[in-house]
C-alpha cells in the first residue's frame, strides 16, 4: 500500500454532490498529477461533514485545514498554494461571523465547538467506499470482541447498562428490545435495520450509510450474534441511490473480508445482510408496516401484540432497530457501558444527531449530548437566526412532533423533557422558523403530509386528519370560527387515542403544540382575519400607495394576471378580485409603492 | 386511460424480471421497482402480467403500486421536476418556486406536458437541506432556487 504523506478529504454527501464535489475532487486530482504528487497526496470522497450551509467542504490532513464553499475551479490554487508551497488559501476559509476572523481548524469554529460525534465518528474522516480504512479505525474489532469474549447474553447486557434507545424516535431501550427478542426461539430469526427515513427535512440516516455503511454492517451482526439471527435485512428508501450504492459496496467488501458470511472470525456464526427497498411509504418507518413492505405487501401497519419480537418479517422473531441507534453499537462494546452511560442526561444516555435546517444561519447534521439546550443548538451551534431576524419556533420529531418555543429554549433536550414540552425527539429534524413562518400554516403543512401519507387502514387517521386539514385550511382562508378551534382541540384528542399505529397516534402533535403555543395566532385568524407572517394568501391584500407610485408600468406588465391597470406616469391600482397574489408586483417595483395589508 | 399494447420483446422482459426474482409473490415490490426503471412506469397492462407470472391477482399488485408514491401509472416527461416540498424547503419558500415551475409549463402536480418533454412532482426532502429550496430535474439537483430561477432551468433542457 502506497503511503501517503497528506490526505485531502472532500465531501461527497448529497448536499455537496449537488454542488459539483465530485468535479472538484477530480480536478483536485488532475492538478496533483500535473505536479507529479498523486503518489503522496490522496484525495478521498467521504461522507458528511456537517456543515452543508457552508459545502462544498474541503478538509486537508493532518494539518487540518477546513475549505468551506470550495468551487471546482479552485482546485488549482488549493494544490499549488497550500499542497506545493505549504500557504494556506484564506479566502476559502470560515469567517467567524462575529470576530470576522479566518478559522483554518474546524475544532474552533461554533458549529463544532459544543459537538460530541458518536454515531457520526467516521462521517467526514474515512473513504466510505474502501472497508480496509474503516477496519484502519477500529472497526470490527467491537465484532471480533463479541464474537470471542462475550456470550449473547452478556453483549445484550452490555447495551442494556449503556442505556443506549431507539433513536428512531420512540426511545424503546435497545438492550431490552434485544432481550426479548433473544428470548423468542425459532429457527430463524432476522434482525433489521430501518433506513425508510421519511421524514420531510431529516438526513441524519441518510448521512450515516453514505459517510460510515460499514459501523451498521457491523453493528447489525452484533444485533444478529446477541438475538441468535443469522440474517440481517436493510429496508432503505429507493430515494437514496448513493446510500444504496455505499451500503451494496461494504457488503460486497465485507463479505470477501469474511466479515459476513459463514464462520466469521473462526467462530460459529453465520451472518449475512440483503437489502429490501422502499418504494415511498411514510407510514414503513412503523416497523409493522416495514415489515409487511419487506414481505411485498402494502405497507399497512397490523395491530401490537403481536410484537415483531414474536412474529415479524415472514412470522419469525424480528428486532427492527433504526440506523443511527446501529451507528452507536460498535463504540459501545469498543468503550464499555460506563463511559457511554456518562454522557447525557439521568434517563437519555449518549448523543443525537439532528438535521438542523430552516431559518438558520448554519444549516448542517450536528450531534450533541443529550441534554444540550435548543439554545445552545440555535445560537451557539446554529449561528443564529438568518437576516438578523427574530426566532420564533423551532418543530422537532417531524409529523409526529410539535413545535416549541422561546420559552422552552433552555429545556435540556432529551426524549423526556420533549415529550413535557409537547413535542418529541422523533429520528432527529429540527427545523427553525422565523417570523416570517404561519403557524397554522405550519401546522396545515404538517396535516397535508400526514393526511397523503396515511395508510387508510384505520378510521381515526384516515378520515380524522382530513377533518383536522379541512378545519385548518378553512381557517387559512379566514372563514373560520372559534367553535373551528375548539373542534381541533377535541378531534385531535380522540385521533390520539384511538389510531391504530405511531403515525396517526401522534399526527394531531403539531395541530396541538402549535394551538398551546400560538393561541393568539389561531385567533387572530378567526376573528381579525389577519395573518400576522404574511403567509396566508386569502387574508392579505396588495396595494399600490398612490403618493409614492409614479406610473413606470413595470408591476402592470410583469403582472401575470394583468390585474394592474393604470396610466402611464399616473398611480396604478390592483383589481383585488383577479390578483393572485404572486408577488411579481412588489419584486418589481423598484420605488417600493406596494405593500402587503 | 388508453390500453397500453406490449410487445413480444416487452414482454419477454418482464417475464424475465420476474423469473430473476424467482417468480415469488414476496418479491412484488423488487419487481416493479425493477421493471418501473426499465419502462419508465406501470400501466395496467404490465401489472397484469407481473400479477400473472408471480401467481397473484392484479388487484393485489394495483394495490401496491397505489400505496407506495416511488410507483407511477403516468409515463412521467423527459425530463422529470421534482421540486422538494420538505419542511426545511418549505419554509424557505419551496412552495412558491413549485408555483413558477406550474405557471411556466402549465401543467399541474403529477402531469406531463402535451409534448411529453417536462412533468412535475413533488417531493418530500432529498437530504440537501442546506441548499433550500432545492428542486429536481432527472438526478441534476438545484439548490437556493429563486423565482426568477425557474424559467432559466426550463430553457436549459428546452432543446
Amino acid at each position: 500500500m502506497t503511503k501517503f504523506k497528506t490526505h485531502i478529504l472532500v465531501c461527497g454527501g448529497t448536499g455537496c454532490t449537488a454542488s459539483l464535489s465530485d468535479k472538484i475532487a477530480k480536478n483536485l486530482k488532475d492538478n496533483l498529477a500535473d505536479k507529479g504528487l498523486e503518489n503522496e497526496v490522496q484525495v478521498i470522497l467521504t461522507g458528511c461533514f456537517g456543515f452543508c450551509e457552508k459545502g462544498p467542504i474541503v478538509k486537508i490532513m493532518p494539518d487540518n485545514t477546513f475549505y468551506t464553499e470550495v468551487k471546482p475551479e479552485d482546485a488549482k490554487e488549493i494544490i499549488e498554494e497550500h499542497i506545493v508551497k505549504g500557504r494556506k488559501v484564506t479566502r476559502l476559509l470560515y469567517t467567524d461571523p462575529e470576530t470576522k476572523e479566518h478559522i483554518a481548524d474546524s475544532k474552533h469554529m461554533g458549529f463544532y465547538k459544543k459537538q460530541l460525534r458518536i454515531a457520526l465518528r467516521n462521517c467526514g474522516f474515512i473513504d466510505p467506499e474502501n472497508i480496509e480504512e474503516y477496519i484502519a479505525n477500529d472497526g470490527y474489532e467491537a465484532l471480533a470482541k463479541c464474537l470471542t469474549e462475550y456470550t449473547p447474553e452478556q453483549v445484550i447486557d452490555i447495551i442494556k447498562k449503556s442505556g443506549l434507545r431507539g433513536r428512531g424516535g420512540a426511545g424503546f431501550p435497545t438492550g431490552i428490545k434485544w432481550e426479548i427478542a433473544s428470548k423468542n426461539h425459532a429457527d430463524q430469526k432476522y434482525i433489521v435495520c430501518n433506513a425508510d427515513e421519511g421524514d420531510p427535512g431529516a438526513f441524519m440516516d441518510r448521512s450515516i450509510l453514505e459517510g460510515d455503511p460499514n459501523s451498521i454492517i457491523e453493528a447489525m451482526a452484533i444485533g444478529g450474534y446477541a438475538i441468535g439471527a443469522t440474517k440481517g435485512l436493510v429496508y432503505i428508501r429507493a430515494e437514496y441511490p448513493l446510500a444504496i450504492h455505499r451500503l451494496e459496496v461494504a457488503i460486497k467488501q465485507a463479505r470477501e473480508y469474511g466479515l459476513l458470511g459463514k464462520n466469521i472470525f473462526g467462530s460459529t456464526f453465520d451472518f449475512d445482510i440483503e437489502l429490501r427497498y422502499g418504494a415511498g411509504a411514510f407510514v414503513c418507518g412503523e416497523e409493522t408496516a416495514l415489515i409487511h413492505s419487506m414481505e411485498g405487501k402494502r405497507g399497512e401497519p397490523t395491530f401490537k401484540p403481536p410484537f415483531p419480537a414474536q412474529s415479524g418479517y415472514l412470522e419469525k422473531p424480528t428486532n427492527v432497530n433504526n440506523v443511527e441507534t446501529f451507528a452507536n453499537i460498535p463504540i459501545i462494546i469498543l468503550k464499555g457501558a460506563d463511559w457511554f452511560s456518562s454522557i447525557g442526561t439521568e434517563k437519555s444516555k449518549g448523543t443525537k444527531v439532528f438535521a438542523l435546517a430552516g431559518q438558520i444561519n448554519n444549516v448542517g447534521l450536528i450531534e450533541i449530548p443529550m441534554g444540550t439546550t435548543l439554545r445552545e443548538i440555535i445560537y451557539e451551534i446554529g449561528g443564529g437566526i438568518k437576516n438578523g431576524r427574530k426566532f420564533k419556533a423551532v418543530q422537532t420529531g417531524g409529523p409526529s412532533g410539535g413545535c416549541l418555543t422561546e420559552k422552552h429554549l433552555d429545556v435540556a433536550i432529551d426524549y423526556d423533557s420533549l415529550m413535557a414540552a409537547g413535542s418529541m425527539m422523533g429520528s432527529g429534524g429540527m427545523v427553525v422558523m422565523d417570523e416570517t413562518s404561519c403557524m397554522v400554516s405550519i401546522a396545515k403543512f404538517y396535516l397535508d403530509f400526514t393526511v397523503e401519507e396515511s395508510c387508510g387502514k384505520c378510521t381515526p387517521c384516515r378520515i380524522g386528519n382530513k377533518r383536522l386539514y379541512e378545519i385548518l385550511d378553512k381557517i387559512t382562508q379566514g372563514k373560520g370560527t372559534m367553535e373551528d378551534l375548539d373542534n381541533l382541540r377535541n378531534l385531535s384528542k380522540v385521533i390520539k387515542d384511538t389510531a391504530l399505529c405511531g403515525l396517526g397516534q401522534t399526527s394531531p402533535n403539531p395541530v396541538l403544540s402549535t394551538i398551546d403555543n400560538f393561541w393568539d395566532e389561531y385567533v387572530e385568524h378567526v376573528q381579525e382575519h389577519k395573518c400576522r407572517a404574511g403567509v396566508c394568501k386569502a387574508l392579505m391584500k396588495y396595494v399600490i400607495d398612490p403618493n409614492v407610485c409614479v406610473g413606470c408600468t413595470a408591476c402592470a406588465r410583469n403582472c401575470p394576471v394583468n390585474a394592474i391597470k393604470g396610466e402611464r406616469k399616473s398611480a396604478h391600482e390592483i383589481n383585488q378580485d383577479a390578483c393572485i397574489k404572486c408577488g411579481t408586483c412588489i419584486e418589481k417595483c423598484k420605488f417600493g409603492a406596494i405593500s402587503i395589508k | 386511460m388508453a390500453k397500453v399494447k406490449l410487445d413480444d420483446s416487452k414482454i419477454q422482459k418482464i417475464k424475465d424480471i420476474c423469473a430473476a426474482h424467482g417468480n415469488k409473490a414476496g418479491e412484488a415490490i423488487n419487481i416493479l421497482h425493477e421493471v418501473q426503471n426499465t419502462f419508465g412506469y406501470l400501466p395496467a397492462e404490465v401489472q397484469e402480467l407481473i400479477a400473472e407470472q408471480i401467481h397473484v391477482s392484479a388487484a393485489h399488485i394495483y394495490g401496491i403500486v397505489t400505496f407506495y408514491s416511488f410507483f407511477t401509472m403516468i409515463p412521467k416527461g423527459e425530463h422529470p421536476i421534482s421540486v422538494c416540498l420538505g419542511t426545511a424547503c418549505y419554509v424557505r419558500g419551496s412552495e412558491k418556486i413549485l408555483d413558477e415551475f406550474k405557471r411556466q409549463l402549465g401543467i399541474g402536480i403529477g402531469e406531463t406536458t402535451p409534448d411529453g418533454k417536462f412533468s412535475i412532482n413533488c417531493l418530500r426532502c432529498v437530504g440537501a437541506c442546506g441548499l433550500a429550496p432545492v428542486a429536481l430535474v432527472g438526478d441534476k439537483v438545484y439548490g437556493r432556487i429563486t423565482t426568477d430561477q425557474v424559467k432559466d432551468i426550463i430553457a436549459e433542457y428546452q432543446n
